[in-house]
């Protein structure tokens, strides 16, 4: 339990997928202009997160690894290779199933979201939280609390930066950085100040 | 046509660049820009699944149903990156360790997506196939420019030769570590986006709120 507590927490703020990673940058610049839509987003980010994550690991367990199809007779069939097609397939299908049962039983909430949900499906930051439980090795309860802290770490980032950038618009910025140029420099400072949280152990 | 091909592939790499104008593929350009041959080898792959799935993708632009063409898209360029991803690991398998996760992303970079959607899905397949070269030269343009900066002042070297020799190693140069963590890239490339606008003044965004400057009597 306090493994995986500290594993939230160093997701969340130490790794955190936007500003150490870099993962869902595009939309983490393009759509951070507004505080309302950025935690749409946020939110939306970490629902799909915290669902693939797990879901992804569980194939990898079950279909992919070496050795993992034992139960099914091929007990020396090795399908690691087919990871990166099958993580993204588990994405698009499982953003489209949010999205429908979202539009049947939530309306309010699919209206809010509108355009983000199937925009998540290219956010790096999902197809990246799957790759990196792959990577670590996760096993299932650490896949589901990775899934979970990292969407929240993304979507803290978002909101954070949304507060910013609505406070950034009424400042007087040189002509060249006007727009892009000063948002890389707020998300680079940004970046560094979450970086002193990374000699936080608990 | 309304663009030569010249136009194609000359575009993408000042005035219309992935990276400083579309805001496409940030997430990879970030990340991987700390030493100058990873970039190089990041630049190189995004350029060959950006090129290759844009053909693909035009050559079956006909056949491909609307409702569910991002997953068609999506299969198309997953393979592609397993194919890179494979080669990788069987000939640079050090480089693809650095890497890591960031080969896989290519799926989700947003540059290739965005070109399949945007240009490849109404051209035909060679003109695809050299806008998406085009794209790739831009993108590999800006995180060869960031990683020289990184790494040469970062390091004191390019590709891993000693240009500046550092004081650890008896040399004169002492290395600003800030370049090669993280928040650096961050820095580098908003500054870069200034320069690219100054030279280019038509690229400047509008300001959302005009300063109004009252004169004084």
């Amino acid at each position: 339990m306090e493994q995986l507590l500290s594993l939230a927490v160093k997701a969340v703020f130490v790794e955190n997928l936007a500003l150490s990673f870099f993962l869902g940058m595009c939309t983490f610049i393009a759509v951070s202009k507004k505080i309302s839509t950025a935690i749409g987003l946020g939110i939306s980010v970490m629902i799909v997160q915290a669902i693939t994550v797990p879901a992804n690991n569980l194939i990898l367990t079950y279909l992919l690894a070496p050795g993992a199809l034992s139960w099914a007779g091929f007990g020396d069939v090795d399908l690691t290779f087919l990871g990166l097609i099958s993580y993204i397939g588990v994405i698009a299908a499982l953003v489209q199933i949010l999205e429908m049962v979202l539009d049947k039983y939530f309306p309010p909430l699919y209206n809010a979201l509108g355009v983000f949900l199937p925009l998540i499906t290219v956010n790096c930051a999902i197809l990246g939280g799957s790759l990196f439980m792959v990577e670590r090795d996760y096993d299932f309860p650490e896949a589901l609390t990775y899934g979970v802290s990292s969407g929240f770490g993304w979507a803290l980032a978002i909101t954070a930066m949304a507060g910013v950038r609505e406070k950034l618009k009424y400042s007087d910025i040189p002509e060249g950085l006007q727009g892009l140029g000063i948002t890389f420099i707020t998300a680079g400072l940004m970046a560094l100040a979450f970086m002193s949280f990374s000699g936080v152990k608990l | 046509m309304a663009q030569t091909k010249r136009e194609l592939l000359v575009d993408p790499l000042v005035d219309n660049n992935p990276i400083t104008l579309q805001v496409l593929g940030i997430c990879s350009a970030l990340a991987v820009t700390s030493s100058l041959k990873v970039a190089f080898v990041m630049a190189l792959a995004v350029t060959l699944v950006t090129a290759f799935s844009s053909m693909f993708i035009s050559i079956l632009r006909n056949q491909i149903p609307g409702a569910i063409r991002i997953i068609v898209q999506m299969v198309i360029i997953a393979s592609l990156v397993i194919i890179v991803d494979q080669i990788l690991k069987a000939y640079a398998y050090e480089i693809s360790k650095t890497l890591s996760v960031f080969v896989g992303l290519i799926i989700t970079n947003c540059i290739v997506m965005g070109r399949a959607e945007a240009f490849a899905m109404k051209n035909p397949p060679i003109a695809s196939f050299i806008d998406g070269i085009g794209n790739g030269l831009g993108y590999g343009l800006i995180l060869m420019m960031v990683g020289v900066i990184r790494e040469l002042f970062g390091s004191g070297s390019l590709f891993g030769i000693t240009i500046l020799p550092t004081v650890n190693n008896g040399g004169w140069y002492v290395p600003n570590g800030l370049l090669l963590l993280p928040p650096s890239a961050f820095f580098v490339i908003g500054l870069l986006i200034w320069a690219f606008r100054t030279w280019k003044p038509e690229q400047v965004e509008e300001r959302e709120y005009k300063i109004q400057t009252v004169e004084a009597h």
